[in-house]
């Protein structure tokens, strides 16, 4: 045998070691200037994801906000975790609008009922389409809209206990 | 005084793991293979302390001690007695007690029971098994106590996730745990071949019995688990992709990996680096699995005991034996001869391959699971749900399907591919008319997965009694039929994966009290709905008739529990048997003006999953009793002999 591959284990474990050590040392390390800041949503019109709530497009974004807008799925198991988090927005009085990425009309009703339902309005992106557009990579995302219909902020992956403040206070200042 | 006792008992194991540990250190620095009989009766000792530290702390769970802390965070007096039992390990502390009892029973049992192994081999092995116990003594002793007191005690406790309350929490953790955990014994044994150097076939009949047995277990675990989240979360699923379960799986594949490349070495004395490489790969899921839970550094639905210092003490763990066990091998495995060649056309070949589809998927759920964590590196935080899993891993499982139908017709050594082609006839062409009947009559109505699920799924079922073609079925050896039954066993579990996503009928409707359901040959009368009341919670129950052509109507009731402590809903779910599928009613919330959602699968053959995950672990089960039945008879006609010539 090769004497290099008898070492390939150990070089691959302490990769992930070293993995491992990052994700632990830097939990909260997740903020990256989005390109799209600042610039008006893409057009879309999607059909409604869940039975309750009726269907999204960029129109209805254009005004009025600033608001929320989250991309989640009844699969992603962050977005359950965030849940809580986007019901304290919700009754902090933001409106939130929702986008179900790959997603089931039934799973999606499930899953709000399992986890609570914070959304306005839910539209369903079933082959990522709108996502791409947004240049978000995956779920949970979720971007702050301006009263003029721009992208205020974009926060990758699940909104934390800890994120709730910076974002009110981010849908403040996004006028 | 009881908490005090179960501390105590906890010290002194640990103190005799330390013992064990500097004997076998001793004993094989020294060359003096004779220490052996002094580390046995340690580990054994070891093994009572920790087995009666547990009971201790079942104790105090059965008897809701308030002045413990673990019991006050997870239990509650009102709970029922199954549930006090069960809620011992349904925490962190309480489940790495359970972890550090099953490392310290097998070591034991190791002691005990083990004849094959040379006796330095069998001392390391005792050694290593004692170290890996010390890092999880430290870490339960410095970091997580289960014993610690509340002073002053509580009132009454607060109670124990409702979702964990449920006859499933009793049997389906510790039987995962024994298997999870058992494949420590494989890691020590490969711990203790590398430090002896005697990688060879005698050390591999020694050590698969026990990565057999590990294996049984982690498969009735893995298979009452995933019945548990299918009745249980309520939603018609039966495999999340979950982190949880995934750290379940990884060992799994990694021991079904082992098990057949120990085969290999015991039968053929080949791939000796490779199947002592898989015996520490294996544990080391088990542990990387448990780091991943219980540090919090990924999301799960499962995760009970989210803390980055606890994470920062398994992941010390992690390093200090993963990479001290590659480190070892890097070192040692040089020393060990190169094992017998084989021809390429050969059952050992066909091994060979089943060892690489399964490590293939094993690397694949592992960067699949830990993906959140490669993109957060980046600066993202993304997962990849069931839809990666399903398509990545799916092909590949098929693959690994069709390998199972030629496997176990190839010859040891070399085989002609002419021949392996004339014993494949009868299964190829059974997944042939298959193929052909379904494609006429729904093609593009199913998925391309699902499809060939079935396909092979049938051929499988037929190659894998193929091996007993022709043969004088008594005198078959038990461990054939164990492989027969466990390949089976596969097959039907496919089978029902396959049914159950093709055919499928899902029904969602809002419904009065009265009103009539039709869906798929099942007429559903909902005649009313009422509340009742169980030992901690009240429900909503919806009296469902359920009928179908000219059977007797059977009655469901499918739930929406209240539980009063925490305050929580869960949805009980209504389960209908037949013997071609599963009728599976789930109450939703009310609706407007009196109408309810109702949810309602038919799920054809949708049982024979577990039902197959069942049959494997039968399987396994053969195949030990048939290597340890031969082992004794051998060992009992030898001992006659001797006293025939005396």
């Amino acid at each position: 045998m090769r004497s290099w591959l008898i070492w390939l284990p150990l070089a691959l474990f302490l990769a992930f070691f070293g993995l491992f050590a990052s994700g632990l040392l830097h939990p909260d390390d997740r903020i990256i200037p989005s390109k799209l800041v600042g610039k008006p949503l893409p057009a879309f019109a999607l059909p409604a994801a869940a039975s309750d709530r009726p269907p999204l497009a960029s129109t209805q974004l254009a005004t009025g906000g600033p608001r929320l807008l989250n991309i989640f799925a009844s699969w992603c198991v962050p977005c359950a975790a965030e849940a809580p988090q986007l019901m304290v927005l919700k009754q902090a009085g933001i409106e939130i609008d929702g986008i179900a990425i790959r997603d089931a009309r039934p799973d999606v009703d499930a899953f709000l009922k399992r986890y609570g339902n914070p959304y306005a309005r839910i539209g369903l992106d079933a082959r990522s389409e709108v996502q791409i557009a947004m240049g978000s990579s995956g779920v949970p995302e979720s971007f702050i809209i301006d009263s003029k219909g721009r992208i205020a902020y974009q926060h990758v992956g699940d909104i934390r206990v800890e994120d709730v403040p910076m974002i009110l206070d981010r849908l403040r200042n996004a006028q | 005084m009881i908490a005090e006792a179960g501390l105590a008992a906890l010290w002194l194991a640990a103190s005799l793991a330390l013992l064990q540990l500097a004997l076998a250190t001793l004993g094989l620095a020294g060359g003096k293979s004779d220490l052996l009989g002094a580390v046995r009766p340690v580990a054994v000792a070891q093994g009572v302390l920790t087995a009666v530290a547990f009971a201790l702390l079942i104790t105090l769970f059965m008897r809701s001690d308030m002045s413990v802390l673990l019991v006050v965070t997870n239990s509650h007096s009102l709970k029922p007695w199954l549930y006090k039992f069960a809620g011992t390990w349904g925490n962190h502390e309480g489940s790495m007690l359970l972890w550090v009892t099953v490392m310290g029973v097998a070591g034991a049992a190791v002691a005990l029971f083990e004849r094959a192994l040379s006796r330095a081999t069998h001392m390391a092995t005792l050694g290593g098994q004692a170290a890996i116990s010390l890092g999880f003594y430290a870490f339960l002793l410095f970091a997580s106590n289960p014993f610690a007191r509340l002073d002053p005690p509580a009132v009454d406790g607060q109670g124990l996730n409702p979702l964990l309350q449920d006859p499933g929490l009793a049997f389906h953790p510790p039987t995962l745990y024994l298997g999870y955990v058992g494949l420590s014994v494989a890691f020590s044994f490969a711990v203790g071949a590398l430090l002896t150097r005697q990688v060879d076939a005698a050390f591999a009949r020694a050590m698969r019995p026990w990565v057999l047995g590990a294996w049984i277990l982690l498969t009735l675990g893995i298979t009452a688990g995933s019945y548990w989240a299918y009745y249980e979360l309520g939603w018609g699923g039966w495999w999340f992709w979950d982190p949880v379960e995934n750290a379940s799986l990884m060992p799994w594949l990694a021991a079904t990996a082992l098990l057949h490349s120990v085969t290999v070495l015991a039968t053929r004395d080949s791939l000796r680096a490779w199947t002592v490489m898989l015996a520490v790969v294996a544990f080391s899921m088990s542990m990387v699995g448990t780091f991943l839970v219980r540090s919090g550094i990924l999301t799960s639905v499962h995760a009970f005991a989210v803390d980055p210092e606890r994470g920062t003490f398994i992941l010390a763990l992690l390093g200090i034996y993963i990479g001290g066990a590659l480190a070892l091998f890097g070192w040692r495995v040089g020393a060990v001869r190169e094992g017998a060649p084989f021809e390429l056309v050969s059952r050992e070949t066909m091994l060979v391959v089943n060892n690489l589809l399964l490590s293939v998927i094993l690397g694949l759920v592992l960067v699949g699971t830990l993906y959140p964590l490669l993109t957060e590196a980046f600066g993202h935080k993304v997962s990849v749900g069931a839809p990666y899993f399903d398509r990545i891993a799916g092909p590949i499982a098929l693959a690994l399907m069709i390998v199972m139908i030629i496997g176990p017709l190839t010859r040891w050594r070399r085989d002609r591919i002419r021949e392996i082609g004339r014993r494949m006839a009868i299964p190829l062409g059974v997944g042939g008319v298959i193929f052909i009947l379904l494609a006429a009559t729904a093609w593009g109505r199913i998925g391309i997965l699902p499809f060939l699920g079935l396909v092979i799924a049938l051929a499988v079922a037929v190659g894998s009694v193929a091996p007993l073609w022709k043969r004088n079925l008594r005198r078959t050896p038990l461990f054939t039929w164990g492989m027969v039954i466990a390949h089976l066993g596969c097959a039907v579990s496919l089978g029902g994966m396959a049914c159950d996503s093709a055919f499928t009928v899902e029904k969602l409707v809002a419904a009065r009290p009265g009103d009539r359901v039709e869906t798929a040959g099942w007429t559903l009368r909902f005649n009313r709905i009422m509340p009742i009341a169980g030992d901690n919670w009240t429900a909503l129950q919806a009296d469902i008739e359920a009928s179908r052509g000219a059977e007797e109507p059977a009655l469901l009731h499918p739930q929406s529990r209240f539980f009063a402590s925490p305050p929580t809903t869960t949805t009980e779910s209504a389960l209908l048997t037949r013997w071609n599928g599963q009728l599976y009613v789930v109450l939703g919330q009310e609706a407007d003006n009196g109408r309810w959602q109702l949810r309602i699968w038919w799920k054809p053959f949708v049982t024979l999953i577990w039902f197959g995950g069942f049959l494997i672990a039968l399987g396994g089960a053969m195949a030990l009793i048939g290597r340890e039945r031969r082992g004794w008879l051998l060992k009992w006609r030898a001992r006659n002999a001797m006293g025939a010539i005396a």
